[in-house]
């Protein structure tokens, strides 16, 4: 899907989030963590481990990855896979800052909705 | 183990085939702890681990220690612990008896035996005289001011470390190898530094105008003063005896706090002399390395062999070899040295070999790259390399010298000879290449005579893995280090991928440096934020990861409890929200309850929030606490608000820091107790906690031998008994099981707080992140811990001050904190998105 054809939902401001941090994001189909790195970009995973169901939005964010809390998978934020050892992927959710806004992509939040 | 004996013995002089003693055992005496003597005696234990009983006295007050890296010691960037060679256990384990602080005054050669000035009397078969050099001092008005110093020895490094602290200018006289590794260690350590020397170039004994012309230009580009045909005057005096600045003979005075003076060795042979052998400039002795009397030796810098004295360590571990050799019977012959210089300046590469003073019958060869600042110049006579002098990229030192020695015609690869060894035969460019191509017998290890097959085979043969192994093993490597990386190649091209280099633990995958590496150079670099220590350090990630930041964090907590802002993006998700996350991503709480001691009030206001937010599940827990478990993220405020009124604070359940005190009843009920334990795990609690540490710490306090507290098995526990208080640490009950260790018994209440707060520090300051008090007191020595914590009063007065001052700025109780507001956004989901909202 192009992304210039994605309508984009705005969920707050770029400054709500601490850098290097998360926050939760709640929809129907389960929570989205907004991730906000050291450069201040923005990415958007399910907040939901696939090893043990962790909350990835509390993990440490480093670079472009965050480490599950509970047993320190690391996720690439940009594409959702697991790195290292470990296999796995969380789906991702398109995001990006325009304006101080924090805006997420309303093709993705569809798509997770309907499944 | 004293031996004086007032009374002449019979000697055993009875000898078998192989020279060694058939009835007792011959006596060696051996004056002087250097680094020869030391190596003399591995040689020699080696070889016959019970030839000898063997004693040795030693000036300085302490084990025997690696002298090439007091100026990584000055700089800071290694501690004296790092730099032992031989240390109280090498030295019970051999039977060796070692007198410390004791200088020998008395060789008396006719009833053989040597006196210490402390009295100490012992006779000896065989004499080995290692006594040194000393510095030379200038003889220049003011030379003994206070804040004059030299730069020989551990005592010296402790002074110009004291001094250092003061801040101010030092002025070092002497622009050679030891002057300007002192000045690089004293700048390194935050003082205006200054460097006087009387020649027109650095270091003109090792390297030639143009190498000491770039050598100047880097020590002006780090900041230090360099002053070249800089001739001193006078030392000036403030008026009380202090140092306060220096007189050139130009007129010139510059001020300064301290003024090292570094201008040269000159070899230690007085008590030789008084004993009546030949001593010219240093001890004189033959090929065998024997004085004028064949019972006795001479070793190291104090000896005069063939016209040439040695400053070096390289010629000195020959004679050592030579010595060990001669007195199990042998007929080794030491025949001089060819000898190499390496500068041990952090980030300067320098390396001279031979003689490069210009001269007709010669040539040379030179290259230079000014944009990357290498020079390297070859002296060549008949086609061989008799010099060789290298600057910014000294790679190639140990073949050119290899060349340099063996006397090889080079002819056949002149043209190519400067750009090195890969350059040779069209060899590939891979860096192990160089290292593969050498022969056997290359010298890898300069100080330690080291050779590429001794090495090789080592690997080989008993199978080693680590650096640290072939260090062990084969002592390449361990003395200066400045053939770490060649060594590390040779492992590479020996193991291939079966060698992992990184086996030396790194602190993760974004560093090479260990725990301990770092700790120390955020001290000595004065590193105080996490991109700083990142950028200083060469972190290979740009934003660390999820072992190293929490690990950084906590140490510069830890280092600068004034300085540093916390950065809580760098904790775990426990100590970002203090409340502990579950396996479903909901919390448990901990209130804390001093000591373990609880009321009806708390116990009512537990059961009113439990009830109030449905928590589902409440446990006592093995700390003498009550645990919420399964509390939402988002009902944590108010969970701790509630919690607050009744006057809990957090129990730092979830910290790396200190959790619990747990206690027994004591003598307010206990018909056994001997002293009030609840009381004292009560103040020890309201005193320490809010303490981060490396990793948890738990404490106990019981009343009396039957323990009831388990102190036995905590981090740090009291066990009370009639006549005080022994304190304990070092155990473990979880993933490894450990009794604790004795610290010591101290009288009083107070003692017993200042003695386990003193402790604490101390592991606060050494620890490496996660690493429980029972892994880091085995890493340190129980009794090193022993003789800072109990015997050293001023040591343990200045653990106790900074745990108090850091104190300042850790008890602040963070539920409060939160309960008002703080990191709100922390607990409440950024938005909430209907599927309308979406759509």
């Amino acid at each position: 899907m192009n992304a210039e054809l994605k309508n984009w939902v705005a969920i707050g401001d770029l400054t709500d989030i601490p850098r290097e941090g998360a926050r939760v994001v709640k929809t129907d189909a389960g929570c989205i963590a907004v991730f906000r790195t050291v450069d201040d970009e923005v990415f958007a995973l399910d907040d939901r481990c696939p090893h043990k169901g962790g909350p990835l939005s509390q993990g440490i964010v480093h670079g472009t990855s965050v480490t599950c809390p509970l047993h320190n998978w690391v996720f690439d934020l940009a594409t959702g896979l697991a790195t290292g050892a470990d296999e796995g992927a969380v789906p991702v959710t398109a995001a990006k800052v325009e304006g101080g806004k924090v805006l997420l992509a309303a093709d993705d939040l569809a798509r997770r909705s309907a499944t | 183990m004293l031996r004086a004996w007032p009374v002449k013995r019979p000697r055993s002089k009875q000898r078998n085939e192989t020279g060694m003693a058939t009835m007792t055992k011959q006596k060696l005496v051996i004056i002087g702890n250097g680094m020869a003597p030391g190596r003399m005696l591995e040689h020699l234990f080696d070889q016959a681990k019970d030839a000898y009983d063997v004693t040795i006295f030693n000036a300085e007050p302490r084990v025997n220690y690696n002298r090439l890296m007091l100026s990584p010691v000055l700089s800071g960037e290694k501690s004296y612990e790092d730099i032992i060679t031989h240390g109280d256990d090498w030295y019970a384990e051999h039977g060796v008896t070692l007198h410390k602080s004791a200088r020998v005054s008395d060789i008396d050669r006719a009833s053989k035996t040597v006196t210490s000035e402390n009295g100490i009397t012992v006779d000896y078969d065989k004499l080995v005289i290692a006594t040194g050099s000393n510095p030379f001092i200038i003889p220049l008005p003011g030379k003994d001011l206070n804040g004059v110093l030299t730069y020989r020895d551990l005592d010296d490094v402790d002074e110009m470390l004291d001094a250092a602290k003061g801040g101010g200018r030092a002025v070092v006289i002497g622009g050679g190898l030891l002057g300007l590794e002192a000045a690089a260690g004293l700048k390194m350590q935050g003082m205006e530094v200054t460097v006087l020397h009387l020649m027109p170039t650095l270091m003109e004994r090792q390297l030639d105008p143009a190498a000491g012309f770039l050598l100047e230009e880097e020590f002006k580009r780090r900041g230090i003063d360099v002053r070249i045909k800089a001739n001193s005057h006078e030392i000036v005096d403030d008026g009380t005896g202090n140092v306060k600045g220096i007189r050139l003979d130009d007129g010139t005075e510059i001020e300064a706090s301290i003024v090292v003076m570094a201008v040269g060795i000159r070899p230690s042979a007085d008590l030789a002399k008084t004993a009546g052998l030949d001593v010219n400039r240093g001890v004189l002795v033959d090929d065998t390395m024997r004085t004028a009397d064949p019972d006795i030796y001479a070793l190291g810098e104090c000896v005069e062999h063939n016209g040439q004295c040695y400053g070096l360590v390289a010629p000195l571990y020959e004679m050592a070899e030579v010595i060990a050799d001669n007195l199990l019977g042998g007929a080794s012959e030491y025949s001089g040295s060819v000898t190499a210089t390496k500068l041990k300046v952090t980030g300067v590469d320098l390396y001279s070999a031979g003689d490069f003073a210009e001269g007709e019958d010669r040539e040379e060869i030179v290259l230079r790259d000014a944009c990357a600042g290498v020079y390297k110049r070859l002296v060549l006579k008949d086609n061989k390399i008799i010099g060789a002098v290298l600057y910014g990229e000294t790679a190639d030192g140990p073949w050119f010298f290899d060349l340099l020695k063996k006397q090889s015609d080079v002819s056949e690869m002149r043209e190519t000879l400067i750009f090195g060894q890969a350059y040779q035969g069209g060899a590939p460019l891979d860096p192990t290449a160089a290292v593969a191509a050498l022969p056997d017998d290359a010298e890898i290890c300069g100080c330690n005579g080291v050779c590429k097959s001794k090495i090789v085979g080592a690997i080989t043969d008993k199978g080693l893995t680590t650096l640290d192994d072939v260090r062990a093993h084969t002592k390449a490597s361990a003395s200066c280090g400045t053939c770490t990386g060649l060594v590390e190649q040779l492992m590479q091209v020996t193991l291939g991928d079966a060698y992992n280099p990184s086996a030396v633990t790194p602190m993760c995958g974004c560093t090479h440096l260990g725990h301990s590496d770092v700790r120390r150079l955020i001290k000595s670099k004065g590193l105080k934020t996490i991109p700083a220590v990142m950028q200083e350090l060469e972190w290979t990630s740009s934003g660390g990861c999820a072992k190293c930041r929490p690990a950084l964090n906590y140490y510069l907590v830890s280092d600068w409890p004034d300085e540093y802002a916390d950065d809580y993006q760098s904790r775990f998700i426990n100590e970002r929200v203090h409340a502990n996350i579950q396996k479903d991503g909901t919390y448990s709480v901990v209130p804390r309850m001093w000591g373990g001691m609880t009321s009806s009030k708390e116990l009512r206001a537990i059961a009113d929030v439990v009830e109030k937010f449905n928590i589902p599940a409440v446990k006592c827990t093995g700390g003498q606490r009550i645990d919420m478990l399964g509390i939402r993220k988002e009902d944590l405020p108010a969970v701790w608000a509630d919690l607050g009124k009744a006057g809990f604070v957090s129990g730092q359940a979830y910290a790396k820091g200190l959790r619990t005190v747990k206690t027994c009843v004591g003598t307010d009920w206990c018909r056994f107790g001997t002293q009030d334990s609840t009381g004292l795990g009560i103040r020890i609690e309201k005193f320490m906690w809010g303490s981060w540490t490396p990793a948890k710490l738990k404490l106990a306090v019981s009343g009396c031998p039957r323990n009831c507290a388990e102190a036995t098995c905590k981090d740090i526990g009291v066990v009370c008994v009639d006549s005080g208080f022994e304190i304990h640490f070092a155990g473990a009950a979880g993933l490894d099981i450990k009794g604790t260790e004795v610290l010591g018994l101290v009288k009083t209440e107070d003692e017993a707080l200042e003695h386990i707060v003193a402790l604490t520090q101390m592991y606060r300051e050494q620890g490496h992140y996660l690493e429980r008090i029972y892994k880091w007191a085995k890493r340190i020595g129980y009794d090193e811990i022993r003789r800072q914590i109990m015997d050293d009063r001023d040591k343990r007065k200045a653990y106790y001050d900074r745990f108090v001052f850091s104190q300042k700025f850790a008890q602040v109780d963070p539920w409060s904190e939160r309960v008002s507001g703080k990191d709100k956004h922390e607990f409440k989901p950024m938005a909430v998105l209907t599927r309308e909202a979406a759509e």
